[in-house]
């Protein structure tokens, strides 16, 4: 149906429907009777520091601080955190773990506040005149107010918000369709108008076809409210809803009021809907206008144990046993002390009342035990399909409970176990008391955590495959390989010696042939994802090796840190090739020493500067043997890594290089003094200098084309790593040792081969 | 203090199980005090026999599994079944019958199936299934209507004949069936199909005594009585209009086709709707929740076939009535029809908006 026939519908005071729902006793009346009152501040407060859905942000303040009120406490660039902000001033006693308002009874990182008394605000900015101020600082600024849901799961609001899709209808949700909670109601009998502010600002920054402020019909009062304050705007429409549990959840409201249905995985706005809470609303408007960001709320302190129910404005992070004193609790009416936080249908028991009020608090209940008798053992199911009538999202609860029951998951997902919205309608009604949502909640755990396994275990399955198919390519690559150096080289020995053209061909074959044993490395890498990112540290795995030995490394393909095995192997790699060039900076001095045997002394020399950097190569090359077998081990598991370490190891590589040309141009300095470069021994005196020169030249070129070459195998080898998450200090830590010992390395070699 | 930690939802509605097979109980009442009414005083004394008997083999067997049998017996579930085989069977039949029967709906259909909830079949009319088709003679042998018999019979008397087959004046069940002038009586569903295989028409068999404006004398009543009581019941919402609805309605629709095609050899909607076991079977045999489908639209298939069935056995097949075997047929499609006819969940529609 088009947007304005809804509209007149609504207007017309016309409804749709949902399936199913159930109608239990109000008990309204105990609490709304009063008007929103304040409570003395508690002696400690407990601010946790996530209280909606998404991510906490890093703690800003240490033990110890003074904080004031509506002081930032929390801050993170992540969009999916919201801040939390100081409930009063104060001083910041405790940061650590702390009973939290879950279900689950965990505790979590809270901030606790021993209050001042002073209640000093921080500076607010408010920004009265938003109208003229560009939408991304209206969000920006409702999001710094720590604003979040307030009425449900408690979504970060900005988020909500910042839609881009056309919005057809704002619905703001004052049905507060649970049982004895009447936050809401009260809030908006007594601040419909601050309410209207927030729609106003929530409009201007949607511009949404129509805005229906939705409110169950049994609030006559504040629907009353509502309509005076929206009264001059036309298109306000205040539709009263029916009583009827659960009316005021997200996608029953929807298919209230326009006939539509959220669909499965899917959100609100895929209809064209927002839907904003009343009492984020209200935050919004306090946000924007007094700049004050989201430190309490409107909580309903009810049930038949409490001698002063009522609303009340509760800090955040005001623990609940503060609550129960100020609204008399009266613990004789329980037998064992029963808390529930939310309404009697969705709400959650409290472990411990030391448990705070958070964002999403709408409501303590504690009732008495007369009042709301705990539900008898269950019974056998019947059959009897009471449930199946109730529940609002037309699923057939008996069937989910007995295939939840039974443990076969897979059928309770062919039964859509996951649209459940656990709205407890089906185990309202149930005759045989069967607590079915707790039989749904304990599946759907069991699913998430069958999935994690099966993840994991695809994955290592993956892993274990491409490995094995590496494993043999590379097999295959280094034998071809080195068939092809053999027979380029065998061709090179064939050549006329005297010839020193012949002898440039060779060395430059003999380039070549290095250069192709090394050609991998030069294919960028796709850094997609981690099956690239495997492949890339797999190739510098082989690198590495191949800078060794030419033996395969033995890899292990469990493993714990990757990222540092990679920026190892990288740096390893590289110092390899460097020590590869030196050996062979050390082989030319070697071969060439016979030719030399005129000059004494020089031979002497050379030999001896053979012998040294002999033993050094042998020893570079054990090194590197063993820096990649250990620390590329690990290398195999993957998700990881950052930024930081990929410009770290190109500095370390970009150092490699530089010291590589030094070693390079020292490699030039010995020949061109006393050392003739030759494959073969069998050339005049004459010949020698010059030829000495020209290798020398040679082998200058190659090492600095092999550390360019290192240089971008590294750059390109860790491109994955950007793209993957996560932080690495010990990485760039090791990358930086790393980087000095191939430092101290070369330093060494430089000295040992200054005497010649 | 230690807190009592439960999972949502905290608030119950009152009604539970025991409380609703209670409530089908009363509701039943006025159908059984009307039946004892047409019928004589046999029906207390089925009844009697079939709820102790019920009682005692599932509190044995579920001692023998180990299971509460306190609170198993406390859900009236037993005694339900219990009473809807008694009102089932003749009121006068032996009382072996019942026991037997009662014996098996309790322990082989519903107990071995896994008990409450478990039971692919409705363990009354499995029970009375059995008992017609093992000892078709006693099953059938409904006495008539009080009124037109040749002998009264008492409380004393119909306990007598339920254990020893005999009056305490010595008179026999066979006698009892026999009007004034000795001719045995039937039942108006037997009286009609005998008397159309005989070359009778429908209207032709009206003319039997038993028979007064169309209907069978009481028979009518009995079922007026189910009706009421399925009311109450559907408007205190322990049952839903679909099963009933749906079994009535098609059980009538079919019938007027028929009765309108030829009325001389088929009877009309009114004569199927208030004979036999229709209204007891239509309220509180097939609306028995754990052998019937569960979705709206379930039921309303579920309820439809039994009507359907109930026609085609009455009209076409060989038996009495055929409440007990259209609900038995009907029992075994539910598994399908619930597979088949899940409601459409929310948000599973196909590109709409
Ligand atoms: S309401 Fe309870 S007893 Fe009835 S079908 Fe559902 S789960 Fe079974
Ligand atoms: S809790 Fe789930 S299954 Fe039960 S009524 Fe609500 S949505 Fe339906």
């Amino acid at each position: 149906m088009s947007m304005e026939s809804l509209f007149n519908r609504l207007k017309a005071g016309r409804l749709f429907s949902f399936p199913g729902g159930v109608k239990p006793p109000e008990r309204k009346a105990l609490s709304n009777q009063t008007a929103i009152a304040a409570l003395p501040l508690p002696d400690k407060l407990f601010v946790s520091l996530k209280q909606h859905i998404g991510v906490e942000g890093k703690v800003q303040v240490k033990e110890g601080d003074k904080v004031l009120k509506g002081q930032v406490l929390t801050a993170s660039p992540n969009p999916f955190a919201v801040p939390v902000h100081a409930p009063t001033s104060g001083t910041v006693t405790r940061i650590g773990l702390h009973a939290a308002a879950h279900p689950s009874g965990l505790p979590e990182q809270t901030i606790e506040i021993t209050p001042d008394g002073l209640g000093q605000w921080t500076t607010l900015s408010p920004i009265p005149n938003y109208a003229q101020l560009p939408k991304m600082k209206i969000i920006e600024a409702i999001c710094n107010a720590g604003i979040s849901g307030m009425g449900g799961a408690g979504f970060p609001t900005h988020l909500k918000i910042s839609s881009k899709k056309d919005v057809e209808f704002l619905i703001i949700n004052g049905v507060e369709c649970e049982p004895y909670i009447t936050a809401d109601d009260r809030l908006m009998r007594e601040h419909a108008w601050q309410i209207r502010q927030g729609i106003d600002i929530l409009v201007h920054l949607l511009n949404p076809g129509a805005v229906l402020i939705a409110i169950e019909e049994n609030k006559p009062e504040a629907i009353d409210a509502m309509r005076v304050a929206c009264k001059d705007q036309s298109r306000y429409l205040v539709c009263p809803i029916p009583t009827r549990y659960p009316a005021g959840g997200e996608k029953q409201l929807i298919q209230n009021l326009l006939d539509r249905e959220v669909p499965r995985k899917g959100l609100p706005i895929d209809v064209g809907v927002i839907m904003q809470n009343v009492g984020t609303c209200y935050a919004i408007a306090d946000a924007i206008f007094s700049g004050k960001p989201l430190i309490e709320r409107v909580v309903t302190l009810t049930g038949e144990s409490l001698q002063a129910p009522g609303n009340y404005w509760v800090p955040l992070g005001t623990p609940v046993y503060h609550l129960l004193n100020q609204a008399k609790y009266v613990s004789s009416l329980q037998q064992k002390k029963r808390i529930i936080m939310g309404g009697p249908m969705m709400g959650f028991t409290l472990h411990t009342d030391l448990a705070p009020v958070v964002k999403t608090s709408n409501c303590v209940l504690v009732p008495s035990d007369q009042a709301m008798p705990l539900p008898p053992d269950e019974q056998s199911c019947i059959r009897c399909a009471a449930c199946a009538d109730a529940c609002p999202a037309s699923l057939l609860p008996q069937q989910l409970y007995w295939h939840a029951k039974a443990n076969e998951l897979e059928r309770a997902q062919d039964f859509n176990l996951f649209d459940c919205i656990e709205c407890g309608a089906c185990a309202y009604v149930c005759p045989s008391d069967i607590p079915l949502v707790h039989y749904y909640r304990r599946a759907k755990a069991d699913i998430r955590i069958q999935e994690q396994e099966k993840q994991k275990s695809d994955k290592a399955r993956q892993r274990f495959e491409a490995r094995n198919a590496r494993l043999e390519r590379e097999a295959e690559e280094r034998k071809a390989k080195h068939a092809e150096a053999a027979e380029r080289r065998r061709q090179a020995m064939q050549q006329p010696a005297d010839n020193p053209q012949d002898k440039i061909a060779a060395a430059l074959a003999r380039v070549q042939a290095k250069k192709q044993a090394a050609q991998p490395d030069a294919v960028p890498e796709a850094n997609e994802d981690k099956v690239a990112a495997a492949i890339a540290r797999a190739k510098a795995k082989r690198e590495a090796q191949q800078a060794q030995t030419g033996e395969p490394a033995k890899a292990s393909a469990l493993a714990d840190d990757p990222k540092k095995a990679q920026v190892a192997s990288a740096i390893a790699r590289a110092k390899a090739k460097r020590e590869a060039q030196q050996a062979q900076t050390t082989e030319t001095v070697e071969s060439a020493s016979p030719a030399a045997s005129d000059d004494a002394e020089a031979a002497k020399k050379a030999r001896v500067a053979a012998a040294v950097a002999r033993a050094k190569a042998k020893r570079d090359a054990e090194k590197a043997d063993d820096a990649p077998e250990s620390d590329a081990q690990p290398a195999e598991n993957a998700q990881i890594d950052d930024a930081d370490a990929a410009k770290k190891a190109r500095v370390a590589a970009a150092v490699a290089k530089a010291k590589a040309k030094r070693d390079a141009e020292k490699a030039d300095d010995a020949p061109e003094s006393d050392a003739q470069p030759a494959e073969n021994a069998q050339i005049d005196d004459v010949d020698a200098a010059k030829k000495a020169r020209v290798a020398a030249a040679l082998a200058k070129a190659k090492a600095k084309r092999d550390a360019e070459k290192a240089a971008s195998t590294t750059e390109t080898n860790h491109q994955p790593d950007d793209i993957t998450q996560v932080d690495d200090a010990e990485a760039a830590k090791r990358a930086r040792v790393k980087a000095a010992v191939a430092r101290a390395k070369a330093k060494k070699a430089q000295q040992q081969d200054d005497p010649s | 203090m230690t807190f009592k930690v439960a999972s949502s939802p905290h608030q119950h509605a009152m009604r539970n199980t025991a409380g609703l097979m209670r409530l089908v109980i009363y509701c039943a009442v006025p159908g059984i005090v009307v039946q004892g009414y047409f019928f004589g005083w046999g029906i207390l004394v089925q009844l009697i026999l079939a709820v102790l008997t019920a009682l005692v083999s599932e509190g044995v067997f579920l001692a023998l599994r180990k299971r509460n049998f306190e609170r198993a017996l406390g859900d009236y579930s037993a005694v339900l079944t219990a009473i809807l085989l008694a009102i089932s069977i003749p009121p006068l039949a032996p009382w072996w019958i019942v026991v037997l029967g009662t014996f098996f709906a309790i322990v082989i259909v519903k107990q071995l199936y896994g008990g409450l909830g478990n039971n692919l079949f409705n363990p009354a009319m499995a029970a009375y299934v059995m008992l017609l088709i093992s000892f078709p003679v006693q099953m059938t042998a409904w006495a008539p209507v009080q009124a037109l018999t040749q002998f009264s019979v008492n409380l004393a008397d119909a306990a007598s004949v339920v254990f020893t087959g005999f009056t305490t004046d010595g008179y026999s069940l066979g006698q009892l069936q026999t009007n004034i002038d000795g001719v045995t009586l039937a039942t108006p569903l037997d009286q009609v199909r005998t008397d159309l295989t005989l070359g009778l028409t429908y209207h032709e068999s009206l003319q039997n005594e038993i028979f007064n404006h169309g209907m069978g004398i009481g028979w009518a009543w009995v079922n007026l009585a189910y009706l009421l009581g399925g009311l109450v019941l559907i408007k205190t919402r322990a049952i839903n209009w679909h099963i009933p609805g749906a079994m009535l309605g098609t059980l009538a629709a079919i019938a007027a086709v028929m009765y309108a095609t030829d009325a001389s050899i088929y009877a009309s909607p009114a004569f199927h709707l208030f004979s036999g076991a229709a209204m007891l079977g239509a309220f509180f045999i097939a609306t028995d929740p754990v052998s019937a489908a569960t979705s709206n639209k379930g039921r309303l298939v579920y309820g439809a076939g039994i009507g359907l069935w109930v026609y085609l056995i009455r009209t076409f097949g060989g038996y009495p009535d055929a409440v007990a075997f259209a609900v038995l047929i009907m029992n075994m499609a539910v598994p399908l029809i619930d597979y088949y006819l899940k409601p459409r969940v929310y948000g599973h529609w196909s590109k709409r908006r």
